[in-house]
């Protein structure tokens, strides 16, 4: 592991405690169809209409896997740089509950499909790597609804059977920081590669987040709790803070700290026991007998990786070298893959440097302040190359391109147009310009006297006025060339 | 001509295509045959008015191309059938009607059948005597009060006593070939993976087969082609080349080698027994076969191996009984009343006996010492089969340690009705074929049947085999119809 110099400690007294989180990732596959039927994945749809006699565990129905939800397996696998097993194992997890039709779900539990890999995320203090401990594939429950009737609970078996990757990270996280960096890389390359939306209000992404506390300093580990089921990145955050905050202090109290499974209630922002060691379920695995172990080929593996797509990391390091952004605004760029697309689109036909500070400045700002994602951008890649084109080549001053921006905000338009359309053309006549100058001297004459005697302050005065009367529109460059030769 | 329902499938067959005989006429004989025979219990469900119009629509416009050209059949009640109840002889499914189809039923009835109803069988096929049935015992016909064997005592008795011209059963332990052999009749089960076991209630998922259950072996040979077929919608169905069971069938075994293992020889095996697995071995020396003595050596392991591999795999496949989605549901307090209610009330004592057991050996820290150890001692019984074909083609083996037993007399001894299965176990754990039939009886009259058990997918050399054979024992059935007044 490269050098932590994260520094999120708890301070207790003369203690400083080091915060040991691991993340399971569960990871909704993108796939038209389920892990084991042929019934629609679809979100939103009315509860129960996505079921199909294998979702809902009727007599005699067998699970047949879906061969594109392997693929999608691999693929991150590939992404995360991980072994991919060339046998795995699906075993069913055993335990009752209503909205899980069969009494078991699918899973894999020794030979899982893809093993150890790993994650770089850029942190401000420098890169840290995190490790993969494995990905497998497993089928999601349906949903039970407690809200709907006071005495009764309500099953939609629409997500039974959902493709799921669970990504289990190595205790390699140290912050809510890293863990936030975390995630957001994870969904960045799963997002890259088309296999997780990484949508986590529909719930394609949610957690269960591993916490345990040790002294600064120390080696070994101290008694972890699992919180179960966070499904926003904030959460996640939230919930680590609370937890190593309690656990800590049950330590300074010299109180243990009991392995147990939590829940985060994110109305009173706490973490609460859900189950103890003791209690917790024996989910009597064992292979799926309706399954022959599932094995893929070396010429299936080398196939897919013919389809990865260029990663964030690999694309952050051509930003750097071929376009020479820097660092910070690489890993800004490729952070998602919609974005780094936008901007090779908009630096096709125009210059790099102000690609990037446009991008990264005003449209980033424009869509946050509207909420919208860089694919719902009122503006086009093409139309926003257009606008730095006219910035470059003197058509419009920096000042008159945020006017026009904001136009373009409104609605789609070639910026060429709109700066036709509102006059907003920059003033390059040396002649027009020498006749605006002359006219502002003549009224502001004792200024003008002023100047002349020694006043050189008053310089910015006269542009200022200069571009007042041109409505903006007067080339700044010209105006103070000819105003340094008329004063 | 001979009394239909006496008639063999083939002869049917035959007297539909030559026209001799109508759907109608047949599905009628049956059908009131079986109506008098209601002491028998095979039955279930009955489904005749539905099976007398599908004959009567089926000889307005005959396909006598078919190979069951309306042919009348019932069949288990393990197969999920579409639009008629399926309980799998429980409680828990007593009110489940399909909206599916069995892709085994699918095939029978592709190929012209029609269903007559639906037959009883131990509760979800748990079982050797059919005792476990929520819907009661069933009667052998051969006498009143003996059991028709188990879990496909419906079956075995529907054939026997001549209720439906054939039929098809399931075998996880030897439930199709052990209730063949208490009734007289042959009972084929194919290699696991030869037939689909898509929409068929499941016990034992890498046991369970289904197989057809005849009064002969050319019957059974027919059947078997029909049902027989590679399924996308069962992961562990295998796309072999299936022969023509039929066409390939023949009584020339010469040179054929065949196995006698040593370990089959179990203490305390009735004399009786033993005399018929020397006639056996003689029948086949006289067609020309070659008896080579060979050992299978973890046979002992088989039946221990059996009851920690099938309750394991039961006691998941049956956790989906839970009251939440169909079938029988208890009223409780809360939900873990209700399923504790719903499973107690809706599961027989055997099935609720194998849970346990199925239960307690995939629990963390005896996993392994149960149920790997058992996957473990698996392999080495097919490792001794292995050895075994390199040196012959076929093994001979009684079907059953005895003939069959009166109704209640082991009930409460389930470890003795447990070795029942001790000859049929190991081929379902090494996913081989085999086939009983008929070939003797005892000083009782009961029929004894011996068992060939094949390679994998080498269903047409045990047929042959039987078939040889069958001609050689001429076996005749004592049946005097006690039960029709």
């Amino acid at each position: 592991m490269s050098k932590d110099k994260s520094d999120y400690l708890i301070n207790r007294k003369d203690n400083q405690y080091e915060v040991v989180i691991g993340l399971e990732v569960h990871a909704q596959v993108t796939s038209e169809s389920k892990l084991f039927s042929t019934s629609s994945t679809k979100f939103g749809a009315e509860p129960n209409t996505q079921v199909s006699l294998v979702d809902a565990a009727l007599p005699g129905m067998l699970p047949v896997i879906n061969e594109y939800c392997v693929k999608q397996a691999i693929k991150t696998g590939i992404g995360l740089k991980a072994k991919i097993n060339k046998r795995s194992v699906f075993d069913r997890k055993n335990y009752f509950y209503a909205d899980l039709p069969q009494g078991y779900q699918i899973s894999q539990f020794k030979d899982p499909i893809v093993g150890e890999g790993k994650v770089i995320l850029d942190m401000p203090h420098g890169q840290k790597e995190v490790g993969i401990e494995r990905l497998h594939l497993e089928q999601d429950a349906g949903k039970s609804i407690h809200d709907l009737d006071p005495k009764n609970t309500f099953v939609d078996l629409n997500r039974s059977g959902v493709a799921l990757m669970e990504i289990v990270s190595k205790p390699d996280l140290r912050s809510p920081g890293e863990v936030n960096a975390y995630v957001k890389k994870l969904r960045s390359i799963m997002r890259y590669l088309g296999t997780c939306d990484g949508n986590m209000q529909e719930g394609s992404l949610r957690a269960d987040v591993n916490v345990s506390v040790r002294k600064k300093g120390s080696k070994e580990f101290g008694t972890r709790c699992e919180i179960k089921n966070v499904n926003s990145i904030k959460f996640m955050q939230m919930a680590i803070e609370y937890e190593a905050n309690r656990q800590v202090d049950l330590i300074e109290d010299g109180q243990y700290i009991d392995q147990e499974t939590r829940l985060f209630d994110t109305k009173k922002n706490e973490t609460r026991s859900m189950r103890s060691k003791e209690d917790a379920h024996d989910y009597r695995y064992f292979p799926d007998p309706d399954l022959l172990p599932l094995e893929v080929s070396d010429d299936f593996i080398e196939k897919l990786k013919l389809e990865i797509p260029e990663l964030p990391d690999e694309k952050k390091k051509r930003f750097i070298e071929k376009f020479k952004v820097s660092p910070y605004e690489a890993t800004i760029l490729v952070s998602d893959y919609e974005t780094s697309n936008y901007f090779e689109n908009v630096i096709k036909k125009s210059d790099v440097k102000l690609a990037t500070n446009w991008i990264i400045g005003e449209l980033f700002a424009a869509l946050n302040e509207k909420s919208l994602e860089i694919t719902e951008s009122p503006i086009s890649a093409g139309n926003l190359s257009k606008l730095i084109n006219l910035i470059k080549d003197g058509t419009i001053s920096g000042k008159i391109a945020k006017t026009v921006f904001e136009h373009m905000m409104e609605g789609d338009k070639d910026p060429k147009k709109i700066v036709e359309e509102k006059g907003l053309k920059q003033e390059s006549d040396p002649k027009a310009l020498e006749a605006l100058i002359d006219k502002v001297i003549d009224d502001n004459r004792e200024k003008a006297t002023e100047y002349k005697s020694g006043k050189v302050k008053l310089f910015g005065f006269f542009v200022g006025q200069v571009m007042k009367v041109s409505g903006g529109k007067a080339n700044p460059q010209l105006v103070n060339e000819i105003l340094k030769k008329k004063l | 001509m001979l009394d239909i329902t006496k008639q063999s499938l083939s002869e049917l067959i035959k007297n539909i295509k030559n026209k001799k005989l109508s759907s109608t006429e047949v599905t009628k004989a049956f059908v009131e045959r079986s109506e008098k025979s209601k002491e028998l219990n095979a039955y279930v469900t009955e489904d005749f008015s539905a099976a007398i119009d599908k004959a009567k629509k089926f000889d307005e416009n005959p396909n006598l191309d078919l190979k069951l050209p309306g042919i009348p059949m019932a069949v288990k009640d393990l197969f999920c059938t579409k639009n008629v109840k399926t309980t799998a002889g429980s409680k828990i499914l007593n009110n489940f009607i399909p909206t599916y189809e069995s892709t085994v039923t699918q095939n029978i009835w592709n190929e012209g059948a029609i269903l007559l109803g639906k037959l009883n069988c131990d509760e979800f096929a748990m079982g050797s005597s059919n005792e476990t049935s929520f819907f009661g015992c069933v009667q052998n016909p051969i006498d009143k009060d003996l059991v028709p064997g188990g879990s496909s005592g419906g079956s075995s008795s529907a054939v026997a006593a001549q209720l439906t011209p054939i039929t098809i059963g399931t075998d996880t332990g030897g439930s199709i070939r052990q209730p063949a052999s208490f009734t007289g009749i042959v009972g084929l089960k194919p290699t696991y993976g030869s037939c689909s076991r898509y929409g068929i209630v499941a016990f034992a998922s890498s046991l369970d087969q289904a197989g057809p259950m005849a009064q002969n072996v050319r019957d059974c040979a027919l059947l078997h082609e029909v049902i027989s077929s590679y399924d996308e919608k069962d992961s562990t169905s295998i796309d072999f080349k299936r022969n023509n069971y039929v066409r390939e069938l023949t009584n020339n075994i010469k040179g054929k080698k065949i196995g006698i293992p040593k370990e089959y020889r179990v203490d305390a095996m009735p004399k009786e027994i033993e005399d018929l697995w020397k006639k056996g071995i003689d029948y086949v020396k006289d067609c020309g076969a070659e008896i080579i003595d060979i050992s299978l050596p973890h046979t002992n392991y088989a039946l221990p191996t059996y009851y920690i591999v099938a309750p394991a795999e039961a006691s998941s496949n049956l956790a989906r009984y839970d009251g939440v989605k169909y079938g029988f549901r208890a009223d409780g307090e809360n939900l873990i009343d209700m399923y504790e209610k719903t499973r107690s009330e809706g599961f027989g004592a055997e099935v609720q006996r194998r849970i346990m057991i199925g239960t307690y050996v995939l629990s963390s820290g005896y996993y392994d010492a149960y149920y790997l150890k058992a996957q473990k001692v698996r392999k080495l019984i097919k490792n001794d089969f292995d050895e075994a074909y390199k040196k012959v083609d076929a093994i001979l083996t009684p079907s059953t340690p005895s003939s069959a037993f009166k109704i209640g007399e082991k009930t409460n001894d389930p470890v003795s009705m447990y070795l029942n299965d001790i000859f049929t176990v190991p081929v379902n754990l090494a996913g081989l074929p085999g086939i009983s039939i008929p070939a003797g009886h005892d000083a009782k009259g009961y029929p004894l049947g011996l068992q060939i058990i094949g390679k994998a997918f080498d269903e047409q050399n045990i047929l042959n085999i039987a078939y040889a054979m069958e001609e050689k024992i001429n076996f005749k059935n004592k049946i005097t119809d006690w039960w029709i007044k």
